[in-house]
């Protein structure tokens, strides 16, 4: 019998594996406090802006509508509250959550750290699809601009998937195949705003193109939180399958995982969730590419961890770059999507400086 | 046939092509339970298409592959890993994890899809962990550790999956000759059948229990590493010249390359001494190192 062999040519000081208990603990109060930071985080945001509304306020008028008690306020003050401010904070949350969910996805199936919606060519299916209605009239006026969206959105992920299987299905192929569709299909929607639409429309357009949750109600609301909820429930299904792609397909493969079957269903399910927020929201960029990055870093790579916190951790920071987006330049209003960016960039260069490793 | 035969993992008449050309051209391969079995040939033989066949990533074109006599597809993909691992030559990744995440790994054909890890799966983990000696390690962080660390991690990996066969495709690859020495001396020495595809002869004649040799997708010699690494086969297979001692370790064959073209094709060279061919006799070349009998 040979002995065992030696330790490690490198030993370090590492810390002993974690007691189970003590990471279920630890995973307890992640979420514990991720999810009271996030309602914190709501109601306070909704508190934010030209007309002074308290905290107390806010929860009075959620508890009068979700019928615990009065209303102490007077209705406009109720309305702005109901109707304006909540559904809005409440749809940053939704795409935030969303949107770092698909991005973790994407990343972990592709194996490529900068796979997310936009690069796979969703957001700017939608964007056409968008501007088609808007601009050209498709439909008639009996497409909304949110079904444009929606449509445009599974057009271009439809093309990918035959793309990429028609170059042979690798998951280089998947990402480049995106690549090309993005740049179809944004050259598309800018030769239709050149081409068609007037001044008015182009601004409408654009700031759609950057990304907004002004005017958004709570049929917006009600409808990406669905959509949400049942792709989360899925990609969590899929957790442990997920965890297997870390050294690739083959390994999945030999690992009990039905690579191909996985890849369709997780790739439909963010390409849906994605087009559902897409068509509310406008083409938000960076949250799917930058949270997955930080969520990583503070939960590790296991999938169980990993997606309720990116979940919660996109939701919160949305809710707060959709705060600083309506209230910066108030009485302008800067596109979120520009906020995301400005603030994303900066952030993402720090986690992967921080994660860097030495050649 | 007896009911034996058809216990553990065995290809019948495998084929396999690729662009036009047959990779793979009516492979058997029947490893008997708990032996270490080399898969020895030139690049571009086929070993690494047996193997990924033979783990049921890849589906043969024609012939069968079985796990204790029912087909890899009838088996299913799940079942399969929980009773085959597969240990790669080079396992890549950007993402950050721990060994005891890459190890943990090993438990995923064995969970259902929503169930956290059970006791089972940590004791599986654990006893991985020791038996490849990185218990001390489990924290450390997978780009941190050398190739030959990392390897060991993937069979600490492989382990966890407690499997009865384990499928390596050159694991000593990028290897110093130590921890070469080291992986596969831990491989021959685990309590499964063990197939491993190697490059170097004499890796494969000190650790493998039996050698299957393939070129042109066809397997050419199977035995014990003494019936098979002879001259002449290295010669056939290999194109090249080669003495052949049976000074290696236990006697086993040890495999010393020289330079030229083989004999066959090198007119006169006949007359050459060829200690190889003499086996039982003292070998001329007395110098290399452990007489037979001294082990490992």
């Amino acid at each position: 019998m040979t002995a065992p062999a030696p330790a490690p040519s490198r030993p370090r000081k590492t810390p002993p594996p974690r007691a189970t208990g003590v990471r279920v603990l630890r995973d307890g109060l992640l979420w514990t406090g991720g999810a009271a930071l996030l309602v914190l985080s709501v109601a306070v945001a909704v508190t934010i802006g030209p007309a002074r509304i308290s905290v107390p306020d806010v929860w009075s008028t959620v508890g009068a509508h979700l019928g615990l008690g009065e209303s102490r306020l007077t209705p406009i003050r109720d309305g702005i509250i109901w109707n304006l401010r909540m559904p809005r904070t409440l749809l940053a949350a939704v795409c935030g959550a969303g949107l770092a969910v698909c991005g973790t996805v994407m990343q972990s199936l592709l194996r490529n750290p900068l796979a997310d919606p936009f690069v796979l060519g969703v957001s700017s299916g939608a964007s056409t699809g968008a501007v088609a209605v808007v601009v050209l009239g498709v439909g008639g006026g009996a497409v909304s601009v949110s079904a444009g969206a929606f449509l445009g959105a599974l057009c271009s992920f439809a093309l990918v998937l035959l793309l990429s299987h028609t170059l042979g299905g690798t998951t280089d192929r998947v990402v480049l195949s995106g690549v090309a569709a993005m740049q179809l299909f944004s050259a598309l929607t800018s030769f239709v705003v050149m081409t068609a639409a007037d001044a008015e429309q182009t601004r409408g357009v654009l700031f759609w193109l950057l990304g907004s949750l002004s005017g958004v109600g709570w049929s917006d609301v009600w409808v990406c939180a669905a959509v949400l909820a049942v792709a989360l429930l899925v990609c969590l299904g899929h957790a442990r399958t997920l965890d297997a792609f870390v050294f690739g397909q083959e390994a999945a493969a030999s690992l009990g995982v039905h690579v191909g079957r996985t890849r369709l269903v997780l790739l439909c399910t963010t390409a849906l969730l994605t087009a559902a927020l897409v068509s509310s929201a406008g083409a938000i960029g960076f949250v799917g590419l930058v949270l997955p990055h930080a969520a990583r870093a503070l939960t590790g790579s296991g999938h169980r961890r990993l997606l309720p916190v990116t979940a919660l951790a996109g939701a919160v920071f949305l809710v707060w770059v959709d705060t600083l987006a309506r209230t910066v330049l108030d009485p302008q209003e800067v596109p979120v999507g520009v906020v995301t960016a400005l603030i994303g960039v900066p952030a993402f260069v720090l986690v992967l400086y921080r994660t860097r490793r030495n050649p | 046939m007896t009911a034996t035969d058809r216990e553990g993992l065995r290809a019948a008449g495998v084929k396999r092509e690729a662009g036009g050309r047959l990779v793979l051209d009516g492979v058997d391969l029947a490893p008997p339970p708990g032996a270490t079995v080399g898969l020895i040939g030139p690049n571009g033989s086929g070993k690494s298409t047996l193997l990924r066949i033979m783990a049921g990533v890849l589906a043969p074109h024609a012939g069968t592959v079985t796990l204790d006599g029912r087909t890899l597809a009838e088996t299913g993909r799940r079942t399969v890993a929980r009773r085959v691992a597969v240990v790669d030559q080079h396992a890549v990744t950007q993402v950050e994890l721990s060994v005891l995440d890459v190890v943990r790994l090993g438990r995923i054909p064995h969970r259902r899809a929503w169930s956290a890890a059970g006791p089972e799966d940590e004791e599986a983990v654990r006893e991985a962990l020791e038996r490849t000696g990185l218990a001390d390690h489990a924290g450390q962080s997978w780009h941190t550790l050398s190739g030959g660390e990392r390897q060991r991690v993937q069979i600490a990996r492989a382990l966890a999956q407690r499997p009865r066969e384990l499928l390596l495709d050159e694991p000593t690859n990028h290897l110093d000759i130590q921890h070469q020495l080291e992986l596969l001396a831990l491989v021959a020495a685990l309590p499964v059948t063990a197939v491993i595809a190697l490059h170097d002869l004499n890796l494969a004649a000190m650790f493998c229990d039996r050698i299957t040799v393939m070129a042109h997708g066809k397997v050419v010699a199977a035995g014990t590493p003494s019936e098979v690494l002879t001259r002449e086969l290295i010669a056939e297979v290999y194109r090249v010249r080669a003495v052949v001692t049976d000074d290696g370790p236990d006697g086993r064959p040890s495999v010393r390359f020289l330079p030229g073209a083989p004999l066959g094709s090198l007119p006169g060279s006949q007359s050459e001494p060829l200690p190889g061919s003499q086996s039982g006799d003292a070998p001329p070349a007395a110098t290399t190192a452990a007489p037979p009998g001294t082990g490992r």
